[in-house]
């Protein structure tokens, strides 16, 4: 590590960066247990190893800012500022449950935060979020939207639509490719033709920068311009964050597709080792990361803790929430 | 005051915008009028903002509207065919209608999305159909379907005050149809409330958007031979009138349904089933929709997809002239 990358160190928001990835990586391995205990019923899609992303983007946006996520869209909800165990009890589909139980891992959604919702159709929340940032623009508020989507979001037509709505009607939206090299289960690159993400984004007239997405600091730093840049009511920009998924496209994916090795090389390049590392360089006590872990490990074993105690919704509630005109809760059928 | 539909649309939206600044409309050509003329001056009023063009986009047409209904604004979404909505039906029908459900109750999604619907003259498989049954099948929406100008300014203001999203389905061959609609800017028309068209003691006859004028003139020459048809216009397909349609079909014990769209599945299918399942099987029940052809472009084909005059009028006389249905009269 060069002196000169130490000495640009903010040590103390690298060490904030720290907490939050292992609260991120901590509340996906207890979810990974929920789903052994069969407490966790649906699917879920883990982000470990992805963490960086959600840590360095979302630490530039306040809790007026919005963000749109993926159906990997766990720690990007954590990070914006959802309650962990509302979180658990939605992904156990219990009451208390940032959706009451409704939406499960794959919608999760904490409006309260500005966290606009997961989604289960892979590149839905692209348009979905320029059209936050036209309400956001018509009304004249001072906010901005943050969209989150995979690399395979890349092959589907509202990423073409929906960049160019930001860039036709110059929109405050950062659009983040989280790009894990993984179309569910095969290789994007293979079924992408072109150069990549980020010049389609530029074909597009969106700026776009490219950044290691395991390096959370680089993550930070290219945020910063590309958020005063959108802040500034420049229009839209493209962060293309390369990284890597640890496990496989689900829970219950033992990812037995990738090559031998693959997985191993990449774990060397764990973001929240990388982050270690350099907290360890800048003089931080392995004893009090090591506390980071720890402190991440009890919250979410509480939170899992308080989701099993917790009951399912009533029956009731599926007639709730459905409609005004027209409800099931008038006349079901 | 006379206007015709086209105009009472219009005359609708540029109300609401008044009453209402986070009412804005955005789609293909709404700049210059619409592909109809429905938005005509609207953007001279209203500045390019609040009626807004957009590219070619329907996913993403749709879809921002979706995000910009959540934050806050009442879009009003032009799609400009039903059949090119078809492009955007994830945003429609993935997002827009579950987005308050799946998420617990903390999203609206007040949008409305206008699909003109139906057949008019030679255009073909892809301009001319009527989907309306798609969206009465999904929780979540509502589905509109007017067919007189009145109804097309009362529904459409009381569609954009309305917290759901409701798919609002104009009739292209009724842009031109004029009649008297009411001045007062409050005025509006509540969803599930059927309009009694004509009064009649032999058959009841539901029907809905441009087939509610097909069935009045087949009711006008079947009240020559003695008989009289009950005429509803049910203007919302969801929610639908059940409650005038029974006690309508209680009466005359024979249901028929009228409507443009394809009979297998159609939404006359959903009412027939009703009725029959509500009155114990005690009325005689029928309905007439297209075949299930795609429309074809030649005048002999488009009308062998149409449920004419003449077949309503055929379908009635057989039903009223079957006295086995007690307490009928022939």
């Amino acid at each position: 590590m060069s002196k000169a990358r130490l000495a640009n160190i903010d040590v103390e928001r690298l060490r904030t960066h720290h907490l939050l990835m292992h609260r991120i990586r901590a509340l996906e391995e207890v979810a990974l247990g929920a789903l052994a205990d069969k407490q966790v019923l649906g699917a879920i899609h883990p982000s470990i190893g992805q963490e960086a992303v959600a840590a360095g983007v979302i630490a530039h946006l306040t809790k007026r800012d919005l963000l749109l996520s993926t159906h990997r869209g766990h720690g990007h909800t954590l990070a914006k500022g959802a309650s962990s165990t509302a979180m658990f009890r939605e992904l156990l589909g219990k009451v208390g449950g940032t959706c009451g139980g409704k939406g499960g891992s794959m919608h999760i959604a904490d409006f309260s935060v500005g966290m606009l919702g997961a989604n289960g159709v892979v590149a839905a929340n692209i348009v979905i979020a320029a059209g936050a940032a036209h309400a956001v623009k018509l009304k004249r508020e001072d906010r901005i939207v943050i969209c989150f989507f995979g690399d395979g979001a890349a092959n589907r037509g509202p990423f073409l639509e929906g960049l160019n709505w930001a860039a036709v009607f110059k929109l405050p939206v950062l659009f983040v490719c989280e790009d894990n090299g993984y179309a569910a289960t095969t290789k994007t690159r293979g079924m992408t033709a072109g150069p990549g993400v980020s010049d389609r984004a530029r074909a597009l007239g969106v700026p776009a920068t490219e950044v290691h997405g395991n390096d959370v600091m680089a993550v930070d730093q290219a945020v910063a311009d590309l958020v005063r840049a959108v802040r500034a009511g420049e229009g839209p920009r493209f962060l293309h964050a390369e990284t890597y998924r640890i496990t496989g496209h689900t829970g219950a994916d033992p990812a037995t597709y990738r090559p031998k090795g693959e997985v191993e090389a990449q774990k060397a390049n764990d973001p929240i080792l990388r982050a270690r590392e350099l907290l360890m360089a800048s003089g931080v006590h392995a004893v009090a990361l090591d506390a980071d872990k720890q402190a991440a490990l009890a919250e979410m074993e509480a939170a899992y803790a308080s989701a099993r105690g917790a009951p399912f919704p009533p029956a009731e509630a599926a007639f709730a929430d459905v409609q005004d005109f027209g409800s099931p809760l008038v006349e079901p059928f | 005051m006379r206007m015709s539909y086209l105009d009472a649309g219009r005359l609708a939206l540029e109300e609401e915008m008044r009453r209402d600044q986070t009412v804005w409309a955005v789609g293909e050509d709404l700049g210059r009028g619409g592909v109809f003329g429905q938005y005509r001056g609207l953007a001279e009023i209203f500045g390019s903002e609040r009626i807004s063009d957009a590219p070619i986009s329907e996913a993403a047409i749709l879809g921002a509207c979706v995000g910009a209904a959540m934050m806050g604004t009442r879009p009003v979404v032009e799609m400009r065919f039903s059949d090119f909505a078809l492009c955007a039906m994830d945003e429609l029908v993935n997002q827009a209608a579950k987005a308050r459900f799946m998420f617990g109750g903390q999203a609206r999604v007040p949008l409305v999305v206008r699909e003109p619907i139906g057949m008019w003259r030679s255009s073909a498989a892809q301009h001319s159909q009527s989907l309306e049954a798609w969206y009465a099948h999904v929780p979540g929406l509502v589905v509109v379907c007017p067919a007189t100008p009145a109804d097309n300014k009362g529904l459409l203001k009381f569609a954009i005050r309305c917290d759901d999203p409701v798919v609002y389905m104009e009739h292209k061959n009724l842009w031109g149809l004029e009649d008297e609609v009411p001045e007062d800017p409050d005025f509006t028309v509540p969803f599930g409330q059927a309009r009694m068209v004509r009064k009649g003691r032999d058959l009841t006859i539901v029907s809905w958007s441009s087939q509610v004028h097909v069935a009045a003139r087949a009711a006008e020459a079947l009240a020559k031979d003695g008989i009289e048809i009950e005429l509803i216009d049910l203007r919302t397909i969801w929610p639908w009138d059940k409650r005038r349609v029974l006690r309508s079909v209680s009466k005359t014990k024979r249901l028929l349904v009228v409507h443009e769209a394809v009979s297998v599945g159609g939404f006359g299918a959903e009412i027939v089933a009703t009725v029959a399942e509500k009155l114990d099987g005690s009325a005689a029940v029928r309905r007439l929709g297209a075949p299930r052809v795609p429309i074809g472009y030649a005048p002999s084909l488009e009308d062998a997809a149409r449920v004419s005059e003449a077949a309503i009028v055929a379908a009635a006389r057989e039903m009223a002239l079957d006295e086995r249905r007690k307490g009928a009269r022939p």
